[in-house]
């Protein structure tokens, strides 16, 4: 990665809380992501690392605090500066979320037709090539049924980008697929960050195979950023929530149980 | 929808949250060439697939009704008006409200099915997130292929169960064919009785695929929520059918 790009910031997020009713998910998390980077996500689940995603694209709005992306502050978007902000974001989510009913073309197809007014063989062939890079060339007219669970995630992949954004939000891109389905789609994700120049997020609770793909993590746990940095790093820490996470320790800072306000736990402390 | 709104439960907020629903929807409209072929699509998805329960149906219905007619107007040996009582019933009553029913019972229940089902899967959320309004994506076009379709329904049910009159009344009984059709003729009226019904059809074309569609949109995203908003599209449908018919008819009679 050339240094000047890694120098520009992407997003920036400052003094973020969300809260659920009384819960507290997040509270005080700052950051700056830089351009051309890949970010992972990381902490227990169910601590809020999905949440961060959706405050990213706008899905949620903070209590508290502001989220810059490109200099566009999203926090305070009305619908329709929202709707239009999104066309320069790519999400995969958790399961691929294929359309059911439309083929892999169509589903691919679909950002398009609904953003540009491309002729249809430009169209025809725009989707060819989105669908030739994630190595998929042929199975157009299958229906996602038809795949296997690493094919439809690497569709989702296609059809994420297929308008070329600059971000790219991925939500346990991952989880259920066999090591070589992980390892195609961490070689896709790398090489599609760097060569687009996107900026990349990653939410995942998978220490080893995040280790290997990203540029710098966040750990999150108990609703701040238990530690930061690069996961060689991060593998050497002391801090006890990082290194309870990153070595999958039972015994430390972050709870075994779910902690509600007034539970009977409360009375063994 | 925010979640200040979805906070609020109750049938007043739910009946606010669905008029939005509505207004969101018609603000959608635009005549394009791909919203048109989406309409017409999902038209021959929800109408033109209801075609044969409903034209089973309504030849049944024309035979039983004949049949029970017949029986009546015989004691007082009016049975040469069986095709006026049977097809005037129709054209006003049966003919809508039944095939609304059934329309619910077939259509409306796949259309929240399947956008319940594509909320729990995440493909609505999918869509947000390209900047696709699934309001106007997936709502839009099942709403207005149910208003085209239930007017057409109806008509068809109408004529298959005046062909269901026809066998049993002169096939079966052996009423004279002549007084039969001469007696539809005197005394049914095309603008009063037959598209006064398919006014009625219209409303209720209407209303059964908005509550489709909003149940189906605001369900829960598990299996259970899917199951529920299924059986109440069925359930809250059919009773505004009867409420909003007895309105009508009260109203324009």
């Amino acid at each position: 990665m050339e240094q000047a790009q890694i120098n520009k910031t992407a997003i920036r997020i400052r003094d973020l809380v969300f809260r659920r009713g009384r819960n507290t998910i997040l509270d005080g998390i700052s950051m700056d992501i830089q351009q051309g980077s890949i970010v992972a996500f990381m902490g227990p689940s169910g601590v809020g690392k999905t949440t961060i995603l959706r405050l990213i694209s706008g899905q949620l709005k903070p209590d508290e605090g502001t989220i810059e992306v490109y200099g566009q502050m999203v926090s305070g978007m009305s619908d329709r500066e929202l709707h239009h902000f999104r066309r320069n974001i790519g999400v995969l989510l958790q399961d691929g979320a294929l359309f059911t009913d439309l083929t892999v073309f169509e589903n691919i197809a679909t950002p398009l037709r609904e953003h540009t007014d491309l002729p249809e063989p430009l169209l025809r062939r725009l989707v060819m090539v989105k669908l030739n890079a994630v190595g998929l060339g042929g199975i157009e007219d299958l229906m996602p049924h038809e795949l296997s669970g690493g094919m439809a995630r690497r569709v989702a992949f296609a059809r994420a980008v297929v308008l070329d954004p600059r971000i790219m939000l991925y939500d346990e891109p991952m989880t259920g697929l066999d090591p070589i389905a992980v390892s195609t789609v961490r070689t896709l994700m790398r090489e599609t960050n760097d060569t687009l120049g996107l900026t990349s997020i990653v939410v995942t609770h998978n220490v080893t195979q995040m280790s290997q793909l990203v540029d710098y993590c966040y750990i999150i746990a108990s609703a701040k950023i238990a530690g930061e940095g690069p996961p060689e790093q991060l593998n050497l820490s002391t801090e006890p929530s990082v290194d309870q996470f990153m070595n999958g320790k039972m015994e430390g800072p972050i709870p075994f149980h779910y902690q509600t306000p007034g539970t009977p736990w409360g009375l063994l402390d | 929808m925010g979640d200040h709104t979805t906070r609020l439960t109750g049938p007043v907020a739910q009946s606010g949250q669905c008029l939005l629903f509505l207004a969101k929807m018609i603000s959608g409209i635009r005549f394009s060439s791909s919203q048109v072929r989406s309409v017409l699509q999902q038209t021959y998805l929800i109408g033109a697939r209801s075609l044969v329960i409903i034209m089973i149906c309504g030849f049944f219905v024309g035979m039983v009704l004949s049949l029970q007619a017949i029986n009546a107007l015989e004691q007082f040996g009016a049975s040469d008006q069986v095709s006026l009582l049977v097809v005037k019933s129709l054209f006003r009553e049966l003919g809508p409200v039944l095939t609304a029913l059934l329309f619910a019972g077939r259509a409306g229940t796949s259309v929240t099915a399947e956008i319940g089902l594509m909320k729990a899967t995440n493909q609505i959320e999918a869509m947000e997130l390209m900047a696709i309004d699934p309001i106007q994506v997936i709502a839009l076009p099942r709403f207005l292929a149910g208003l085209i379709s239930l007017p057409l329904l109806t008509a068809m049910f109408n004529a298959l169960a005046i062909l269901g009159s026809v066998v049993f009344s002169i096939g079966v009984m052996d009423l004279d064919a002549g007084i039969y059709w001469s007696k539809l003729q005197e005394g049914v009226y095309f603008h009063k009785d037959f598209v006064g019904g398919i006014w009625k059809s219209l409303v209720f074309g209407g209303l059964v695929s908005l509550i489709a569609v909003f149940f189906g949109y605001t369900a829960k995203p598990t299996g259970a929520g899917v199951g529920t908003a299924t059986t109440n599209t069925v359930v809250v449908s059919s009773v505004l059918i009867l409420v909003f018919d007895f309105i009508m008819t009260s109203f324009f009679t």
